[in-house]
Parts: structure tokens; C-alpha cells; sequence
């Protein structure tokens, strides 16, 4: 795993669609260009949709991982 | 005002791949900037399980970088009613018609098997469960993304409605012709 600086963590665990899009796009907005977010969640859907929501909006989807039923997003804003 | 140019595969590829990126390819702005297809979601209905499906996709969309619109419409603007007035109008037809259906985002009820608030109360049990977000939240979190809600000039003289009536952060009344100039222009159309 590498080692990133971590601006936001946002923690979307137990959160159906669309609400860990929602909380990450509410949470990337106040930060500077280049800053990192993490993300967890639980929504099966997310893996995709983080993919699509990084492809749709120009941030960077550096890493993804799952570690049980845990979903982990690192996003590079745009 | 010139019309963007519409590219078929651009679209075609953002059908199958979901990347709003070929329509931003397509629809340039007049300085040469990218930028998005626009979103008008035309609420008509006040159904729950309607307006749900139209706050998570006015939500997603502004979350994505998509200029978002509501243009709320007939029953689709009851739901926008403060959820504390319970009496709207004017007279007493129209009285009666928001004692029969009554106003607000949180007093919505299911198209079918609302058996009397039990549909709406089992749905509401389910989504805390599920972790799905209520209406009212995704309202919220619509709002702060930047989603204009224009209410329709016509309803709210029909149903006797007022700006007071209205949820903070309503937008000015306007009139079909609004609507169709943003899908004349390109908008993307959700007739909900």
C-alpha cells in the first residue's frame, strides 16, 4: 500500500447509493487541486461507480482496493 | 445563440461507458471550454418512490459536475411545500386539495400499497436499515451541490401556492417556455 497524505477521509460505510458519491463530491469541492481523499464504503455498486464518477468529473482514481466488505477509494482531485 | 454539435458516437460511447467526458467533447462552450450536457429533471409526480428517484439522480448528477435542474411541476411541486404548512391556497377548493393530499417532502405517499402510511412507513423502516438516504437528506445534499429547483408559475397560481409556502432556496417561477429553450439547447430531459 502506498503512502499518501490524506487531506479528507470520508466515511460512507453502511451508505446505499447515492450517498458515498454524494458525501465524496460534497467533501472534494472546498479542496485545493491535487489534494487526496480517502474513501470507505460498503456499497458493492461503488467500485463501479467511483471508476465512472472519476471518468464523469476529471478526478483521479489512484487507488482501489476491498478488504472484506470494505470498499477503499484514494481520489486525486482534479 | 448557436446550436453545440452533436456528436453520435461521442454519445453512443458515453451510452455504453457512462462518460459524460464525450458529451463535454460535444458540447463546447462558445469560449472553447469543456462542458457538460446540462441535466432538466421536469418533476411532475409526488409520488414518493418518484421523488426519491429524482433526488438521487439530481444529487448524482451535480455530485458528477453536471449543471443540474428540477422544473417542478403539478403534484412534483407539493413536495417542495414546507413541510410544516399544512393548509395551502387560496380558496377553498384549493384548501381542500392540500387537506387531501398533504404538502411537503416528508408527507409523500407511495403510487401503490400505501395502504394508509404503511407502505410509506415500511419504506422509510427499510431505507434506515439499507442505509438509504431519505428524500429530505438527498434534497439537502442536491441543494448544497448547486441544483436549481424552478418552480412552475402555473401550478403555484393553480393550487393557490406562495413563495412562502415554497422550501428555502426555490428558485424564480417560470413557465414551460423555460424549459423547453435549456432541451432546445441541449439539456438532457428526465420527464419524472
Amino acid at each position: 500500500m502506498t503512502v499518501l497524505e490524506i487531506a479528507v477521509q470520508v466515511d460512507a460505510r453502511g451508505l446505499s447509493c447515492p450517498m458515498p458519491i454524494v458525501k465524496t463530491a460534497q467533501a472534494v469541492r472546498p479542496l485545493a487541486s491535487g489534494s487526496m481523499v480517502e474513501v470507505l464504503s460498503t456499497d458493492p455498486g461503488s467500485q463501479r461507480d467511483f471508476v465512472a464518477w472519476c471518468r464523469a468529473t476529471g478526478h483521479d482514481l489512484v487507488e482501489q482496493s476491498t478488504e472484506g466488505a470494505v470498499h477503499r477509494f484514494i481520489i486525486r482531485r482534479k | 445563440m448557436t446550436m453545440p454539435t452533436f456528436d453520435p458516437i461521442a454519445a453512443a460511447i458515453a451510452d455504453v461507458e457512462g462518460v459524460p467526458e464525450a458529451f463535454a467533447e460535444a458540447f463546447k462552450a462558445p469560449n472553447g471550454e469543456k462542458q457538460p450536457r446540462e441535466l432538466v429533471l421536469i418533476c411532475y409526480s409526488g409520488d414518493l418512490e418518484k421523488t426519491w428517484a429524482s433526488l438521487i439522480l439530481a444529487s448524482t448528477a451535480a455530485a458528477s459536475g453536471v449543471p443540474t435542474k428540477m422544473f417542478l411541476t403539478f403534484w412534483g411541486l407539493q413536495t417542495f411545500v414546507k413541510d410544516e404548512v399544512r393548509i395551502t391556497g387560496q380558496n377553498w377548493m384549493q384548501k381542500m386539495m392540500s387537506v387531501m393530499q398533504r404538502p411537503g417532502i416528508s408527507h409523500r405517499k407511495l403510487s401503490k400499497m400505501n395502504f394508509m402510511g404503511m407502505g410509506p412507513w415500511m419504506m422509510g423502516t427499510l431505507a434506515k436499515q439499507y442505509g438509504v438516504a431519505k428524500p429530505k437528506e438527498l434534497l439537502e445534499a442536491a441543494m448544497a451541490l448547486g441544483v436549481e429547483l424552478m418552480p412552475c408559475q402555473m401550478t403555484m397560481d393553480m393550487f393557490g401556492l406562495t413563495k412562502d409556502d415554497m422550501i428555502d432556496g426555490m428558485g424564480e417561477p417560470v413557465g414551460a417556455a423555460t424549459v423547453i429553450e435549456l432541451l432546445a439547447n441541449g439539456a438532457a430531459p428526465l420527464f419524472i
